[in-house]
């Protein structure tokens, strides 16, 4: 069903150095893994392991001090700033913990602004393509909502819409569930999952808690800034069917999804 | 990145926040309305003060008698008796720029037609002076040259004196009307001049023959003004040089004695006038440039603040790819736009002052095209400049640490 084999990032031998005052921090050191398209990875650690820098070495937001990175073909340690920026725009989805919608701007004009910066499409084609992103997370009915009209669940949704809309070749959720109660955590997870099953996005999930984790097919932890371990998650949790068997009293009745 | 895009982006940013950027603009506005508001009353009136002087005959030129002191005794210059006959028999000898010359006595006094009276002045001249001064006849005819000689009574009447003594509005021609007790036959009536530079009602006054006036009136024989008109516009500076060589020698002054007369051009007095108004407009336009300035300053305070304000938001824009001049464009564009805006608001305040000023307080204006082309660039080059340090600030924000701004 999906073509496992092809990589979508290569690193090898990374390094992250930075000087406070006259010490250097590394923040990782000697990191090397790759990851194929499909897959659906947890990245694992406590606060100060090192995982935030390497989500965003790999969102291309930050550049290695050592090592290689091969994004989708492409060498990212070399490139500069505006290089970054077009393959941010054009190969990668952000889902950010606070959702980063921009306030007073409808549904549908969030998920368009990636678009926005990439002159090869036309208003139809942004607004075809935010609506078809907007249909992928279910919420076709609530395109022109502002921001502030939408439950915390549905923002998420719309950010992971926008994440979605320039087709990128890996998807990077930074502790996308950590503003979110269980139930709609679960709830964003089974939207992952899906995109991931069905239409075979490679995501990238950093998370520190456990049970989130457990819904990825392979984990990665560091630990000051080295991995730790890397292991196939053989027993892959279904958000959808952890949903069921969450009993419905305890679910708060003022989230509406 | 496609310009489109950019303008789409910045006009969206400026909408989230509508009452921000209106009072942002409201510098603007009040500075671009101002700059126009002030330089129309200053054109409206520069340009009536030369329509009226102009209206007086642009080529005219005027001989006044200077106030001087003859054995100790100071004369204000009416009453100096240095412009004489002689001085016109002089400068109608060969006159090379001068086409016309008359002279001019004025009296004040009463003047009655049966149960009807009114105060005016008689002002003494030759026919020529309606050419000079470019004064047609509304009815009738002017008194000749022959009137002249015989000191004829016969006299034209302006509208203002015309409408006092004949309100029923019959017909003044062939009637006679008393002057200080004289009798005078109303040959003419003038058509209407209206009013001044000064105010002065132009058309109260009665015409006749300078000698009529001289001898009969005033019993006087020198003139208190010569008028003059000189063959064309462009000559008038010539015209005054040869009338000022041609009186000193007829008054004989010795060389390096100054002038017992004055001679002034229509020009001269557009020049004074106008040099007055200059100077009004300048401080207006001063005024007003200072408060675009000070709209300029608002903008770039606000951009300011809207920077550190859209911190994460600009974090977000370059994490969805978004480069450095990307942002530095849209900042950019966002300050044009509220300047523009700014400025078209303005504008057309500024003209609808200018409109509430001629209607209420009935000055004139006169709205010149270049105050508003100026006013727009003048807002370009605000927006540009105050919008350029607050936008290569936002341009310049490390992604990671602008996303993570709280």
């Amino acid at each position: 069903m999906i073509d496992m084999s092809s990589v979508i990032v290569d690193i090898k031998n990374l390094q992250r150095e930075f000087k406070v005052g006259n010490e250097v921090v590394r923040a990782l050191d000697d990191v090397s893994f790759s990851i194929n398209a499909g897959e659906f990875i947890t990245i694992m650690g406590s606060s100060g392991s090192g995982k935030t820098t390497l989500l965003n070495i790999l969102g291309c937001l930050d550049k290695p001090t050592g090592g290689e990175y091969l994004l989708d073909g492409t060498q990212v340690s070399k490139l500069s700033k505006t290089e970054l920026a077009r393959l941010r725009n054009q190969k990668l989805g952000f889902v950010f913990q606070s959702y980063n919608l921009l306030a007073r701007t409808s549904a549908i004009e969030n998920i368009e602004l990636p678009l926005l910066y990439n002159a090869r499409f036309s208003a139809r084609e942004r607004r075809e393509k935010a609506m078809a992103a907007l249909a992928a997370v279910k919420l076709t009915d609530r395109m022109n909502h502002l921001p502030n009209q939408l439950s915390g669940g549905q923002q998420q949704r719309v950010a992971i819409a926008r994440a979605l809309v320039n087709d990128p070749v890996m998807i990077l959720a930074d502790e996308a569930t950590g503003n979110l109660d269980s139930r709609t955590s679960y709830e964003i997870m089974m939207l992952i999952q899906e995109l991931n099953n069905d239409q075979g996005k490679t995501i990238v999930f950093v998370t520190h808690e456990p049970d989130i984790a457990a819904f990825s097919k392979r984990t990665i932890t560091l630990r000051d800034g080295r991995i730790l371990k890397d292991h196939i998650n053989r027993d892959v949790q279904n958000a959808k069917d952890v949903l069921k068997n969450l009993s419905p009293i305890t679910a708060p009745s003022n989230i509406a999804t | 990145m496609k310009m489109a895009n950019l303008l789409r982006i910045a006009w969206r940013a400026i909408n989230r926040n509508r009452m921000r950027t209106f009072l942002t603009m409201l510098g603007i506005i009040i500075g671009v309305a101002a700059v126009i508001a002030m330089t129309a009353i200053g054109q409206g009136s520069k340009q009536s003060i030369q329509k009226q002087i102009s209206g007086m005959g642009s080529n005219m030129i005027t001989i006044r008698p200077n106030s001087n002191v003859t054995g100790g005794v100071r004369m204000d210059n009416t009453s100096v008796q240095s412009l004489t006959e002689q001085d016109i028999t002089a400068l109608q000898k060969q006159p090379e720029y001068i086409d016309a010359i008359s002279p001019s006595v004025t009296s004040r006094g009463q003047v009655i037609n049966g149960p009807y009276n009114w105060a005016t002045s008689m002002q003494g001249v030759f026919p020529e002076y309606l050419a000079i001064r470019g004064w047609p006849l509304l009815d009738g005819v002017s008194f000749t040259s022959q009137d002249i000689k015989s000191a004829a009574k016969v006299c034209l009447l302006g509208q203002t004196v015309l409408n006092n003594l004949f309100p029923n509005g019959e017909d003044a021609l062939g009637k006679i009307i008393r002057f200080k007790n004289i009798p005078f036959k109303i040959i003419g009536v003038l058509s209407k001049k209206g009013e001044n530079t000064f105010g002065q009602d132009q058309d109260d006054v009665i015409l006749a023959p300078v000698n009529t006036v001289q001898k009969r009136v005033l019993a006087t024989t020198y003139y208190q003004n010569i008028f003059v008109s000189a063959i064309d516009e462009n000559a008038t500076d010539k015209a005054a040089a040869e009338i000022q060589q041609v009186l000193r020698t007829s008054h004989r002054l010795a060389k390096g004695t100054d002038n017992d007369f004055t001679v002034r051009t229509q020009a001269e007095l557009i020049n004074t006038f106008s040099a007055t108004s200059q100077i009004l407009t300048i401080l207006l336009t001063v005024i007003a440039g200072i408060s675009l300035l000070v709209g300029g300053i608002g903008i770039m305070n606000i951009m300011y603040v809207s920077v550190t304000e859209r911190t994460k938001e600009i974090g977000l824009r370059m994490s969805i790819g978004a480069r450095g001049i990307d942002i530095l464009l849209q900042f950019l564009i966002e300050a044009i736009l509220i300047s523009i805006t700014g400025g078209v608001l303005g504008a057309g305040l500024g003209i609808v002052a200018t409109r509430l000023v001629t209607f209420f307080i009935h000055w004139p204006t006169l709205v010149t095209e270049y105050s508003v082309i100026i006013s727009f660039l003048v807002c370009f080059i605000t927006g540009v400049f105050f919008g350029y340090y607050p936008a290569l600030k936002a341009s310049r924000l490390d992604p990671i640490e602008a996303l993570h701004y709280e």
